[in-house]
């Protein structure tokens, strides 16, 4: 099979792993701190592609120096990164972290606590984690591979990453590295480069709408005039995700077709 | 020391640190040990995993200091989320670099850190006492100022020590046992092995020496003491057996024959009992 038909055949998985590779273009010698499947093929995209100055660990204390398929050990190690130096390198700002969300709004508030009441949560999750001081020193992004009105919220029940508005609410010491690029859904690209920071869509992947988007989505989003869709992966883009950073399609199990 | 006699230190209402992070290298004999004494009503202090869990589940904790529990690979602790809807106990709820430097402070012997993470976050709703801070110098940065964790006791588990409490890590992450140890007025390691000093640099570098005695008040020889977290290099985590334990988790009827089983009698008793649950799930 020639790889140069390949482009129209992209999955919409594929189409998320290539959206997640853009949000680390241009960003030059930091560490990629993707959390998903989906976000880690695509931070190993980008250092196969248009940014092979990343860093990339394996997903403990170990920086790798190859880009290994998903799930396969690493034959380079370039580096140690165990839990305490990772937090302290959050605080450099030299990371771009990607994180899932739990709830987000449109400010870009996330939850990943519990939901309901906190003192007595309907149901608890993973806890805060490192979501307040991720989204204070380094730039944040947030992956949600379903996004419905469940996760799009008008309001978040526990302040985990902080959003524009809290930031700016809680002054300068707060807003100083705050930084939320993007919000990267099975559905499009978001971010919140309007004049009140709230969430934008920028780009839909092909084949979804913007009334689609807007059902799935529980407050007013801004929508541009014109919105362009996702752009395509290359034939060679499309080589490297299927061939060798994820032969075993992990990335299908986290997208639905 | 034995892990009884270690837990025959402990007082009800402790303080206690437990070292490890989520479902890796946790002092697992130590917390099976407590959960046979009648020690509660303790204040822990945990990159929460299964030792949460556990004491949660027994009705152990009054009060929890962490930013998580999980099981890594499984990414929801069960016992904890259930505890947690009941509202069994009280949480403080940091952020994961908070726990750090409140640690840190601890060992420091200062009141507080400063830190930027927890501001305009609900880290700060959800927790009324904590306080800023504002620089005394010319930026007048307002910080987070995080109050020391300052622990009666501290319980972790490495790969080996000696007999005097050197603790010596081999896996690739020392996570943050050692501020765990500095941050307690005792602390009580358990290991793999027990080696003679002389031993210890061996086949790793100084490096690995994580623990100083001075920090260590009693070493246990505990091998497979961190079971079902893993420890690197000495075992793997016991995916089945975690998986059992998540199941379990989830039915009273199932958790009472998971304890009656696993958790009834000693630890000698638990590892032939995890052996047998092997060897049926290898027949």
């Amino acid at each position: 099979m020639s790889g140069t038909d390949t482009t129209t055949t992209a999955t919409r998985a594929e189409y998320c792993v290539v959206a997640c590779a853009e949000a680390w273009r241009d960003a030059g010698e930091i560490l990629a701190g993707p959390m998903g499947t989906v976000p880690m093929i695509g931070a190993r995209l980008a250092k196969r592609t248009f940014s092979p100055d990343l860093l990339l660990t394996d997903g403990e204390a170990l920086l790798i120096g190859d880009v290994p398929a998903v799930g396969a050990a690493p034959g380079v190690v370039e580096g140690w990164l165990p839990y305490r130096q990772h937090l302290a390198l959050v605080t450099t700002g030299r990371r771009h972290v990607m994180m899932g969300a739990s709830q987000l709004d449109r400010h870009g508030n996330q939850n990943i606590s519990c939901i309901g009441d906190w003192e007595r949560p309907r149901r608890q999750l993973l806890g805060v984690r490192g979501a307040p001081v991720n989204t204070l020193n380094n730039p944040t992004s947030y992956w949600v591979p379903r996004h419905s009105p469940r996760v799009f919220v008008e309001r978040v029940d526990m302040v985990c990453g902080v959003g524009y508005d809290r930031a700016a609410a809680a002054g300068p010491s707060a807003t100083r590295y705050h930084r939320i690029p993007d919000v990267i859904t099975d559905l499009g690209v978001f971010d919140f480069e309007t004049p009140d920071r709230t969430m934008r869509l920028r780009s839909l992947h092909p084949g979804v709408t913007v009334d689609e988007v807007r059902a799935a989505t529980g407050f007013a989003l801004h929508v541009p005039g014109e919105v362009p869709y996702t752009r395509d992966p290359s034939a060679e883009e499309l080589r490297l995700i299927r061939e060798e950073i994820d032969p075993r399609g992990l990335r299908d199990r986290e997208v639905r077709a | 020391m034995t892990a009884e006699e270690v837990v025959g230190r402990l007082r009800s209402g402790m303080t206690i640190g437990i070292g490890g992070w989520g479902s890796r290298r946790k002092p697992m004999a130590l917390v099976r040990a407590l959960l046979r004494s009648d020690v509660t009503d303790l204040t822990v202090v945990s990159y929460g995993g299964p030792d949460v869990g556990l004491l949660a589940a027994a009705g152990r904790i009054r009060k929890l200091v962490a930013a998580f529990a999980t099981l890594d690979s499984v990414p929801l602790e069960p016992h904890f989320g259930a505890a947690r809807q009941r509202a069994a106990f009280e949480l403080v709820e940091l952020d994961e670099a908070m726990m750090m430097w409140g640690l840190t402070a601890a060992v420091h012997r200062l009141p507080f850190m400063p830190v930027r993470a927890g501001l305009a976050s609900d880290v700060m709703t959800v927790n009324p006492e904590l306080r800023t801070v504002t620089s005394p110098y010319g930026d007048r940065e307002e910080l987070v100022a995080v109050p020391a964790l300052r622990l009666d006791a501290a319980l972790v588990h490495l790969n080996r020590a000696d007999a005097h409490g050197n603790g010596q890590y081999l896996g690739p992450d020392p996570y943050f046992d050692d501020l765990f140890c500095e941050a307690a007025d005792t602390a009580y390691v358990s290991c793999e092995r027990i080696v003679e000093t002389s031993e210890l640099l061996k086949d790793a570098g100084p490096q690995t020496l994580l623990l100083k005695r001075a920090f260590v008040d009693g070493v246990v020889e505990a091998p497979n003491g961190a079971h079902f977290t893993s420890c690197a290099p000495d075992h793997e985590r016991d995916e089945a057996f975690q998986r059992h334990y998540v199941d379990a988790a989830r039915d009273p009827e199932a958790w009472r024959e998971f304890t009656a089983r696993f958790l009834s009698g000693g630890e000698d008793a638990y590892q032939a009992a995890v052996a047998a649950f092997h060897g049926e799930a290898g027949a």
